[in-house]
């Protein structure tokens, strides 16, 4: 369909700017990116003003001065610090435990040869593609038989492993490792675990620090598990506490909506300054985990 | 006497110990490979391939919390089939499904081709402008669109009725909730997934879209014929990932309807397979009965994964 533009064409093509963008595309462009963030800007308009301001119409869309007085009932209603704190343990675990453990599984399927390994890999693979919700009443059955019913490990155990940072970590161990420096290490006399700590992992750093992101950003925002086997207040994590709020709000939407800005704004914070990495990181290639 | 002992003194100095320690690290080097997946696989198992075998077990009893639990057979799936509940959430799940999926797809393709464009300006802004609701939870987006959707007070109706249109009662009607909630979706995955389509376009040469451009094709040829093609595998990707976890949506329609609860609703208009999966093992603590959803809800994924398959490797057939 398209040939290698002629000489003439190249010619033609430097001297007159071509494919310009209309206007319109910015506009379009604008309106998209006005509606990514609106409801984040929202959310914290009804999150400074009261109830009786949400629910006005015309809509008032300028942030009130009560955010204080109704960030502080969350904090009076539900144990909102504990909520987030816990929230913290438990992604920040999730992300570094996945990082860690995914590169060590992902450069033993990438640079080692064992037998079997084709086999487990391909079972690996096979799991990402089953929805993990489906199996949620054993893995209750489970937990509640090691006893961890209402821990916080419960929550960060069985997020510590995903079979999609294994698929990502081996990827990207096999296209930056050679083979030739595994080789000269081994003459050295590295050790295998002297290669991956001294050589490999260093060198997927990057990659590894997105899927950590990943597994944090997923596991701040996970609801279902933790709704699941979460059961005393001083247990939850803050999606969590927000559900709590939203039951005991009597309509109260000023007060949902403060606890869910509070719950959204340490990942909004995460975000402004790994943003670009995060990007990046999608646009390599990471895909819905 | 000592020049008797020396060559055995050596010998364990040197020759044999270094010898059996050569075994040794030998052996730990043959066992590191496993070492190092041993993590994975033990809560791998633990956590994910275990339960997910042991659900089927469980479907074929009356199975309580307390641990009572008697053997029926296929009993709770021919139950399952008769449970007008059931069909309702497939019906509601799938629903859902498409009208969150499709136009996000599609948005998701124009917003990468216009994104790739080599003379975007504040390519970067627009970038991170459409990954923030990726970043964004669940359950604040869930209250705050549930708000948006309102009938009496929500911007949208307040919106509609500025251009002469009725209230609509989102919560309360099927199609309404269905929109709401799909709503939510697409709007949290559609930059994801521009992100990823970009991904792939950048694998594309400029040069082409230039080409064409001198060639005279417009924006909609270029986009039909240099980016679709490009892009055909990650769409594929991008349809089978949708449909995963779209057929597991939970958190949406249980908190866009606080007053319906685990129903999502008086009607259950919009209650998912595993809202009802939960209703039914962690509300009602039928186990037995929950599990059997559970298995229903991986046939229904396996067939839909098969119906995908076969699309796939017709279009690539009809066009090699």
């Amino acid at each position: 369909m398209n040939p290698a533009p002629s000489t003439t064409r190249r010619a033609t093509r430097r001297r007159r700017p071509v494919n310009r963008l209309p206007l319109w595309v910015y506009a379009l462009l604008g309106v998209m990116a006005f509606v990514s963030v609106f409801p984040l800007y929202w959310m914290f308009v009804v999150a400074s003003t009261d109830s009786a301001t949400a629910y006005s119409l015309p809509p008032h869309v300028v942030p009130g001065g009560n955010f204080f007085h109704l960030a502080g009932l969350v904090f009076d209603i539900v144990p909102f610090v504990q909520a987030l704190l816990n929230s913290v343990a438990v992604s920040t675990s999730i992300g570094v435990g996945q990082a860690l453990l995914c590169a060590l599984a992902g450069f033993a399927f990438a640079k080692l040869r064992f037998p079997g390994r084709n086999t487990l890999f391909l079972i690996v693979v096979l799991t990402m593609t089953v929805p993990a919700q489906l199996a949620v009443i054993p893995q209750y059955l489970i937990v509640s038989k090691l006893g961890w019913v209402d821990t916080l490990q419960a929550v960060i155990v069985p997020g510590l492993v995903s079979a999609f940072g294994i698929f990502w970590m081996r990827q990207h161990i096999s296209s930056t490792i050679d083979d030739e420096l595994m080789h000269a290490a081994r003459v050295d006399g590295a050790t295998t675990w002297q290669i991956f700590w001294r050589i490999a992992f260093p060198l997927v750093r990057p990659a590894a620090f997105v899927l950590g992101l990943f597994g944090f950003v997923n596991a701040w925002n996970d609801f279902l598990w933790p709704f699941i086997v979460l059961k005393s207040p001083e247990r939850y994590t803050v999606q969590i506490a927000i559900k709590a709020l939203q039951n005991s709000r009597d309509i109260d939407l000023g007060l949902a909506m403060s606890g869910s800005f509070l719950a959204t704004v340490p990942v909004l914070v995460l975000f402004v300054f790994v943003g670009r990495r995060l990007v990046q990181g999608i646009m390599e290639g990471a895909f819905k985990g | 006497m000592t020049t008797v002992l020396r060559p055995a003194a050596a010998a364990k100095a040197t020759g044999q110990p270094t010898r059996k320690r050569r075994v040794q690290q030998g052996l730990r080097e043959r066992l590191a490979p496993y070492a190092y997946i041993a993590p994975f696989f033990l809560l791998f198992f633990i956590f994910g391939l275990f339960p997910l075998l042991f659900t089927f077990y469980i479907a074929l009893f009356d199975w309580n919390p307390i641990g009572e639990r008697e053997f029926v057979g296929l009993a709770n799936f021919s139950e399952l089939l008769d449970d007008p509940r059931f069909w309702g959430a497939l019906r509601n799940t799938f629903s859902i499904w498409l009208l969150s999926t499709v136009p996000q797809l599609l948005l998701a393709l124009g917003l990468a081709h216009v994104l790739n464009h080599v003379r975007l300006r504040a390519a970067a802004f627009f970038r991170m402008s459409v990954l923030v609701p990726y970043v964004t939870s669940v359950a604040a987006t869930t209250i705050v669109f549930a708000q948006l959707f309102d009938r009496d007070y929500g911007m949208l109706n307040w919106f509609l009725g500025l251009l002469g249109f009725q209230h609509i009662d989102f919560t309360a009607s099927v199609w309404g909730s269905h929109v709401m909630i799909a709503a939510m979706i697409a709007w949290r995955w559609t930059g994801y997934n521009t992100l990823l389509y970009l991904a792939s376009l950048q694998a594309v040469p400029r040069d082409l879209y230039e080409a064409a451009a001198v060639d005279g094709a417009n924006s909609w040829k270029q986009f039909r014929h240099i980016t679709i093609p490009a892009l055909r595998p990650i769409i594929v990707f991008t349809v089978v990932t949708s449909t995963i976890y779209g057929l597991q949506i939970f958190t949406e329609p249980l908190l866009a309807n606080p007053v319906g609860g685990l129903t999502c609703g008086a009607a259950r208009q919009c209650q998912t397979l595993t809202l009802f999966l939960y209703e039914q093992g962690f509300g009602r603590f039928s186990f037995g009965y929950g599990a059997a959803v559970g298995v229903a809800l991986f046939v229904v994924v396996v067939i839909v994964a098969a119906i995908n398959y076969l699309l796939v490797t017709r279009i690539r057939s009809e066009r090699p």
